[in-house]
């Protein structure tokens, strides 16, 4: 069940329920420092968003009140950082309407996430001869564990083809899909292109044909509402540190079904039941792929982020990232000689682009010099930019925090680029 | 720090139109630099006669700094000896990665480059060539070496 949403008095949005993005950028304070002499346009948050200051709060408060060791001692630290940290793990729950906590497990990340799908439950499900389907977009964290994984197993890694727009066709996909598919390990939304998967749809194809879908959330968990019981996927994984929380934790939701009947990945204190230098039997879910003491500052800055967004209106935040995408998309075409890479109707607020005759790495270095901070470079995809056929691209990514003056600011930034560059 | 130290006329000229871009084949030496980081790919070929190499050629694809950076080494040592490159190198390294650092002499059109160090990100793009040539040449030693 998904938390009631705050309308009445809610000081982020404005009486027509637009967000205000001014009075939440007033919440991050590294957005008031300067960058090279000029005020800080942050256009990263692809890469990792900033953190606002009641994650800021949340995370310092448990660190000068609340910490100890989680599930271990009697004494009232012990018992109340455990708390604390079971109390983030219903936040995200909620959050992402998961049926029950012991299908929410803390990680480092999205990758740490996938790694622990790939050698789990990849390790019992995939043999020789068989197929694991991913798509020709995704990130690496979504190809190299697969690779690793059908190295070992003697199986396949199959891609499915883009569209022209920079989207995966649905019939394109269920042509991919044969009866040696064991697992399909999708983007939610890509990196580089921003297009939003029909995810949904393919994941009822994949179940169909009795395969079980892993979904890559690392770019949508901060640009929408994700619920992974509507979504249907079997895995959902996701960073903090897309989503307005520290780095260094993440989530892996997975159906308690198929968690139960995995095997233990890490392995030491936290995760067994009993040990002895016979045998060893393991702990319940969640804490069976929770070896070692957690990240427990991080799972309480997490929650803090799901709280925060679920206070200024995911709603009003996915309106007005779409908004920002549609000005910058409609402003930097405008552009002589820019290309937009990624065109996928619906996309979400990640610009990919090119500019004829400079080297994105050159628009990226002009750019911090004005301020701006974009993403240059292969973006950890590099299967994706052999596919069209480029060595790099320039990418702006915005987050809740960023306003209309930020797009004018990155124009006027490619201007100057056009300018040294004549 | 100013964007014209770092592209200066000569730069954007060399990235325009880069000198001795192309391959040589057959090469005594060749070899491929590739910086993860950006994406830039660089393949230098040179020719060798005795200690002197009387002809380099560059190609791949990369930034503005990587491509004229490249661009102006070929000008630089094409007709050098081993030795001279060598020093060449290490001078246009120290200043690269050094502040306010004053080459021991003269280096031409390769001062072009000086600005750089005061942009870190892309000390890495300037120097990519550099250590690809060195890659090159340190092959055709190990080829001597062995026989």
């Amino acid at each position: 069940m998904s938390l009631p949403a705050i309308s009445e008095g809610n000081e982020y949005l404005d009486s027509a329920g637009r967000l205000r993005a001014e009075r939440v950028r007033a919440d991050f304070p590294i957005l008031a420092r300067q960058i090279n002499g000029r005020p800080l346009c942050y256009l990263d948050s692809g890469a990792s968003s900033q953190q606002p200051t009641p994650v800021l709060a949340a995370v310092t408060y448990y660190a000068t009140h609340q910490h100890a060791n989680v599930h271990r001692g009697v004494h009232t630290l012990s018992q109340l950082a455990t708390s604390v940290f079971e109390g983030a793990r219903e936040t995200v729950r909620a959050a992402i309407n998961a049926r029950s906590t012991r299908e929410i497990i803390f990680v480092r990340g999205t990758t740490e996430a996938i790694n622990l799908v790939a050698a789990s439950f990849g390790r019992g499900a995939v043999g020789p001869g068989d197929e694991v389907l991913i798509s020709q977009l995704e990130h690496h964290a979504n190809i190299v564990p697969w690779q690793l994984l059908c190295a070992e197993r003697g199986a396949r890694l199959v891609a499915v083809p883009l569209t022209p727009e920079g989207q995966v066709d649905t019939d394109e996909f269920r042509r991919h899909l044969s009866p040696r598919t064991r697992l399909v390990a999708l983007a939610h939304i890509s990196n580089v292109l921003g297009t939003v998967l029909p995810v949904q749809e393919l994941t009822a194809i994949a179940h169909q044909h009795g395969v079980p879908l892993l979904l890559d959330g690392a770019q949508a968990i901060a640009h929408q509402s994700v619920d992974v019981q509507a979504l249907g996927c079997d895995f959902y994984a996701f960073s903090g540190h897309k989503m307005y929380a520290p780095t260094g934790i993440g989530v892996l939701y997975g159906r308690e079904a198929l968690l139960k009947a995995m095997p233990p990945w890490q392995s030491g204190g936290d995760m067994i039941l009993s040990v002895s230098i016979q045998g060893s039997t393991w702990n319940d879910l969640p804490y069976k792929f929770e070896a070692g003491t957690p990240n427990i500052g991080g799972a309480v800055g997490l929650a803090a982020a799901f709280d925060y967004l679920r206070g200024v209106g995911r709603e009003a935040i996915a309106a007005h990232e779409h908004e920002l995408a549609a000005h910058a998309s409609e402003a930097l075409q405008r552009i002589p000689g820019l290309k937009l890479i990624g065109t996928a109707p619906g996309k979400a607020a990640v610009i990919s682009f090119t500019l004829e005759g400079v080297h994105p790495h050159d628009i990226g270095t002009i750019l911090d010099h004005e301020g701006v901070a974009i993403r240059t470079g292969h973006h950890c995809a590099m299967p994706l930019m052999d596919y069209l056929g480029l060595p790099a691209t320039a990418r702006a990514s915005f987050g809740c925090y960023n306003t209309h003056a930020d797009v004018e600011t990155l124009v006027r930034a490619l201007h100057k680029v056009r300018e040294v560059f004549g | 720090m100013d964007l014209h130290d770092l592209y200066r006329q000569v730069i954007l000229d060399h990235n325009k139109s880069p000198r001795n871009f192309g391959r040589l084949v057959p090469a005594d030496a060749e070899a491929d630099g590739h910086n993860p980081l950006c994406g830039d790919r660089l393949h230098v070929s040179l020719r060798l006669a005795g200690e002197r190499v009387p002809e380099l050629r560059f190609d791949g694809s990369g930034c503005a700094i990587s491509v004229a950076s490249a661009s102006l080494m070929s000008e630089a040592v094409s007709g050098r000896t081993r030795g001279e490159i060598e020093s060449l190198s290490d001078e246009v390294i120290q200043m690269l990665t050094q502040s306010a650092y004053t080459p021991k002499r003269d280096l031409g059109k390769l001062m072009a480059l000086a600005g750089v160090h005061e942009f870190p990100a892309r000390v890495k793009c300037a120097s990519l060539c550099w250590h690809t040539l060195h890659a090159a040449l340190a092959q055709t030693q190990a080829t001597v070496s062995t026989e």
